[in-house]
């Protein structure tokens, strides 16, 4: 017993240590928690900061070599945002193509000169005209060409194009780029707003005008307009009333409103001084004003400060990684329990994974309410509610049967998905708004949880296909008793796998013929579910039939896993119809390196049974080729009248 | 006889069909990125039969049975079963449930692709309209003033025209001699300077623009436009060659020229070519003259709808769309309905046996202020069955699953 204790606060410990607070004076936590709008939703600056780096560096934060400590996301976005210029000298590029490097005319690796040949800066990007005029003529050339076409090489230049543009667009969020003391320039501005319109009034009527004003005036006006043709985040909140709350302006728009007569926006004045004070170094007075600033949003923008607030509090207890961490640990436990048949690790697993479980759903739940819909909207969060699913299942065949292996499955599958999960969210923000045809709460919690569930129990029969062979060939593990508990599970699973596949791939197609009056399109994700269908649909029947027997229905399932793989990642790879998310290069790589181990299993599993570990413990019953031709029809009889008790 | 009767109602044979259908339906997946959406659906889903198949990229010249072949041979089995092996046994009832629910399904499906028929309803606001019109499919048009207000056209199949030789018809004093049918082609501005080949004709649209012949597209956001060559004789009496090109009869496609000369000439010249494209290519025959077009094929309904005002609304600061809604106004002169109604994502029309969807949205493009929206336009006699199907399916498994979970967990409580 003391032993779970143990593991159980080792576990509650590693939950609550949160990241290491660091001693800064800036107060970069509360600067994180300014609302802004950014891919149609608000969000916390903390969530663009993350996404944003996530997206040019494939990281959430940025190892300092010099100051020998790791910045936060936050903290490289405040510099990008109000001090540019060290920002530019920050190696956040990622460069992963060699040519990508070499045409651009980058250092290659050399660990010397502080140069790993895969992290570049802005300023040794940019001041290569030569090089950046053949990048952007290859540019304009592979933008013509369709994504599922490109070649790794082309793919690699429209990343780097988006992680620039994304970068400039970022820049111009709360000042233009070039500016040295915004808050000064924001008061100048002010005060030459009057004499500016009047001098632009007086040129175009052809009359005397004061030159100086005129060009101060128009100078401030183009560099504001460029502002905004980066489309900045939206980070202005409306002072109209007549404007929606949720209708936010960017910092150009904000600037150029008061040039045209209008009050000077307080957001401006605001995020002005915060500038300032960062870029003078002056803690005291960015903290303060931060903190007005936020009081000042108080009344009328409660709603984008809750929400905001709530994303940065979800970001930084990083539920799904807690998670991750908890199901290793519980997966290498319950692997122990098998060889020393101990007790005590096998629970301890199980409550390992409880407590996993429960962080998971945790992280699901604050998810689904911070967007406001159902568990599943894209392929990142299908990942998180396939482990979700999978861990439910396999923690309740692990109550049912006590043998671990429940355990095993669950911990290995909710590891698994929520490592995909966390590749898949390199890809940038993972709250999108979905589009017109999408956006339907009630489609999204029907035929998209079910099937995803499918997919779980699926994964499920799968996997503990897998411990069967894994105990059969190489441990002696493998009795017939548990051969025949284990066929038992993958066997109802594949059943519910079945009704959740078939009943989710129906109701896909009922709301494809309610949006575009198609029930079935023949698109690569609805055959993909299809697919899945059919094979459980297989599994049953060949059963039934008594054409395959415990081992061969355990190949079949391993198969399932390829299966459902290809149906939830490969069709998203062929680039064609309406769920494609676009090629994904390494994790084709991945389905691949998946695809091949589990042929690999299945080849393991069709080794005759004198070479497995636990020949000794098995029957040769087993060994028996399937039912042959001819005597079929009897075996399904008799499979047929044993349904009902089967 | 009974043996063949054995086979046919086998659960092996079951199984191994439906192995082929995963087979099948893998690869006619994998084959859309060669051979394109809807060609791949076409060869491999809607066929008995299919020769040869495609393979990222290579073709394999194994013959596979069609998705037509799988699907009626599954059914065969299954109602073979039920006649042969099956007794019927409450402990089974959800096998039975499930099963008819397949054979709903199947045979909804297939009944879905015999009689079911897809339009495309196009407009701008303000515009009213009584006729659809096919996405893929086109038709010569030869079209006449009867009066000031009624038109007469005489509407020939492309089928028709494929066959090359004379086109006849008791309303027409002419012959049609098809000279050329290009399945798809390309067009270009004539320009002075640019374009110094000749002609192709000397009337009518060939005067202003250039066209060439195109191989048929795979990609499934474009389609095939095709272009028919005719000679108009009467009696003896040459009334010269016209190219009639499937661009100048289809709106989308005018738009489609102005908005890519717009790019490369501004918009007056842009307006100066469409304007051109788009002027009817004449003939006058005994004193009437009779304008020639190639245009998509038309569906005419007894009852017409008005483009009120559209609405796409989009995320602020993002081009993510967030709301696609035509108002349409409703007239029809049998019932004397006269009707608003929002159609939208989600949430489309059903009227008179048609259900009208909202697919795209647009704006005019002479009039960039003028919204225009695409609707959706499918006939589908059979549409209840999918919803039908899958409820019964789903109970059955459901019910027999249940019944297996019961005696699981009674017969592990006994023990």
């Amino acid at each position: 017993m003391r032993k779970i204790f143990s593991l159980i606060l080792f576990a509650i410990l590693a939950l609550l240590s949160a990241p290491v607070a660091q001693a800064e004076s800036l107060d970069f936590k509360s600067f994180g928690k300014l609302p802004v709008s950014f891919n149609g939703r608000f969000q916390p600056l903390d969530s663009l900061a993350r996404n944003s780096l996530l997206q040019i560096r494939e990281k959430q934060s940025l190892y300092l070599k010099e100051e020998k400590r790791t910045m936060p996301a936050i903290e490289w976005l405040a510099e990008v945002m109000m001090n540019p210029e060290k920002a530019d000298g920050r190696k956040v590029f990622r460069i992963d193509h060699p040519d990508v490097v070499s045409m651009l005319k980058l250092p290659e690796k050399n660990e010397a000169a502080g140069e790993d040949g895969k992290h570049y800066s802005w300023n040794q990007i940019l001041p290569n005209q030569d090089a950046l005029s053949g990048f952007d003529a290859e540019q304009k050339r592979i933008v013509k060409i369709e994504a599922s076409h490109r070649n790794p090489f082309e793919r690699a230049i429209m990343k780097l194009h988006e992680r620039l543009v994304l970068y400039m667009r970022l820049k111009s969020t709360l000042q233009p780029p070039d500016a040295k003391d915004w808050a000064a320039e924001v008061a100048n501005y002010k005060a030459l707003i009057e004499p500016g319109v009047a001098a632009v009034r007086a040129q175009q009527a052809g009359r005397q005008y004061d030159e100086d004003a005129f060009d101060r005036f128009v100078n401030y006006a183009q560099r504001f307009d460029v502002m905004n043709r980066f489309e900045a985040p939206l980070v202005v909140p409306p002072h109209h009333p007549e404007v929606p709350k949720d209708e936010w302006m960017r910092m150009g728009e904000a600037l150029l409103e008061a040039a045209r007569g209008e009050k000077m926006h307080s957001s401006v004045e605001f995020y002005g001084s915060i500038v300032s004070a960062y870029r003078k170094g002056e803690p005291a007075l960015f903290n303060q004003k931060i903190g007005e600033y936020s009081a000042s949003l108080k009344p009328e923008f409660t709603k984008q400060l809750k929400k905001a607030n709530a994303e940065h509090f979800y970001n930084s207890f990083q539920a799904f990684y807690r998670a991750m961490v908890l199901y290793v640990i519980a997966f290498l436990l319950a692997c122990f329990s098998w060889f020393n048949m101990s007790k005590w690790l096998r629970i301890s697993a199980f409550w390992l994974i409880f407590t996993g479980l429960i962080i998971h759903t945790a992280g699901l739940i604050f998810r689904m309410w911070l967007e406001g819909r159902p568990p599943v909207t894209n392929l990142y969060s299908s990942a998180i509610f396939i482990g979700w699913g999978a861990v439910i299942l396999g923690l309740i065949l692990e109550r049912f049967y006590k043998d671990g292996i429940g355990s095993v499955v669950a911990s290995m599958i909710g590891f698994i998905t929520l490592v995909v999960a966390h590749n898949l969210s390199l890809g940038g923000d993972t709250m999108v708004m979905m589009q017109a045809v999408l956006d339907t709460n009630f489609w999204l919690a029907t035929h998209v949880v079910i099937i995803t569930l499918g997919y779980a129990s699926t994964f499920v029969a799968g996997f503990l296909a897998i411990v069967y062979l894994a105990r059969g060939v190489f441990t002696n593990g493998l009795t017939d008793a548990l051969s025949k508990a284990l066929s038992r599970m993958v066997y109802g699973i594949v059943c519910f796998a079945t009704l959740f596949s078939f009943v989710g791939t129906v109701l896909g197609g009922i709301w494809a013929d309610q949006s575009w009056g198609r029930f079935w399109g023949w698109d690569p994700k609805e055959n993909g579910a299809l697919i899945i269908v059919l094979w459980n649909a297989l599994i049953l029947h060949a059963r039934w039939g008594g054409m395959v027997k415990e081992r061969g229905i355990m190949n079949m399932a391993i198969f399932g896993n390829i299966v459902t793989a290809w149906s939830w990642f490969g069709t998203n790879m062929l680039g064609i119809g309406l769920h494609s998310y676009g090629f994904m290069d390494s994790a084709f790589k991945w389905l691949m390196v998946f695809m091949v181990s589990q042929l690999a299993l299945i080849g393991l599993g069709l080794l005759p049974i004198k070479f497995w570990g636990s020949a000794k413990n098995l029957s040769k019953g087993d060994d028996e080729p399937p039912v042959k031709p001819g005597k079929n029809d009897k075996g399904a009889k008799k499979a047929d009248g044993k349904l009902a008790t089967a | 006889m009974e043996k063949i009767w054995k086979i046919i109602s086998s659960l092996k044979l079951t199984v191994i069909l439906l192995g082929l259908s995963v087979v099948l339906v893998f690869i006619g997946t994998v084959a859309q990125a060669d051979e394109g959406l809807y060609t791949a659906q076409e060869r491999y889903f809607k066929h008995w039969y299919v020769p040869y198949f495609s393979f990222f990229g290579s073709k394999v010249p194994v013959p596979l049975p069609g998705g037509y072949l799988l699907g009626t041979a599954l059914l065969i089995n299954l109602i073979a079963a039920h006649i042969t092996r099956f007794k019927w046994g409450w402990k089974k009832s959800g096998i039975f449930m499930t099963h008819i629910g397949v054979i709903m399904l199947l045979v909804g499906q297939l009944a879905t692709d015999l009689f079911s028929r897809e339009t495309q309803l196009r407009f701008a606001e303000g515009e009213k309209k009584h006729y659809s019109e096919s996405a893929m499919d086109y038709e010569l048009a030869i079209v006449s003033d009867v009066n000031a207000d009624t038109e007469e056209a005489v509407v020939i199949p492309m089928s028709l025209i494929n066959k090359g030789g004379e086109i006849k018809h008791e309303k027409l004093p002419f012959t049609l001699k098809v000279k050329e049918m290009w399945p798809n082609s390309d067009i270009s501005f004539r320009a002075p300077m640019e374009n110094n080949k000749p002609p192709l004709t000397t009337n009518g649209v060939a005067q202003r623009f250039h066209f060439v012949e195109e191989a048929l597209t795979k990609e499934m956001d474009k389609k095939n436009i095709p272009i028919v060559i005719v000679e108009v004789m009467e009696g003896q009496e040459n009334h010269g060659a016209w190219v009639v090109p499937g661009w100048a009869g289809d709106s989308t496609l005018v738009s489609a020229v102005h908005f890519d000369y717009e790019r490369r000439a501004g918009h007056e010249a842009a307006t100066a070519i469409s304007t051109a494209l788009s002027k009817p290519q004449t003939v006058e025959v005994k004193g009437k003259s009779y304008s020639l077009s190639v245009r998509p094929v038309r569906a005419y309904e007894p009852y017409s709808m008005t483009l009120l005002k559209t609405t796409h609304a989009v995320y602020p600061g993002t081009e993510i769309p967030k709301d696609f809604r035509s108002r349409v106004l409703i007239e029809n002169p049998k019932t004397q309905e006269k009707r608003e109604v929002d159609i939208y994502m989600n949430n489309p029309l059903r009227y008179s046996g048609l259900t009208f969807f909202q697919s795209q949205m647009g704006k005019d493009e002479l009039d960039r202020s003028r919204g225009t929206s695409v609707l959706q336009v499918v006939r589908n006699p059979s549409w209840l069955t999918p919803y039908v199907g899958c409820l019964v399916v789903g109970l059955g498994l459901l019910v027999q699953f249940m019944i297996h979970l019961v005696g699981f967990i009674s017969k592990r409580r006994a023990a």
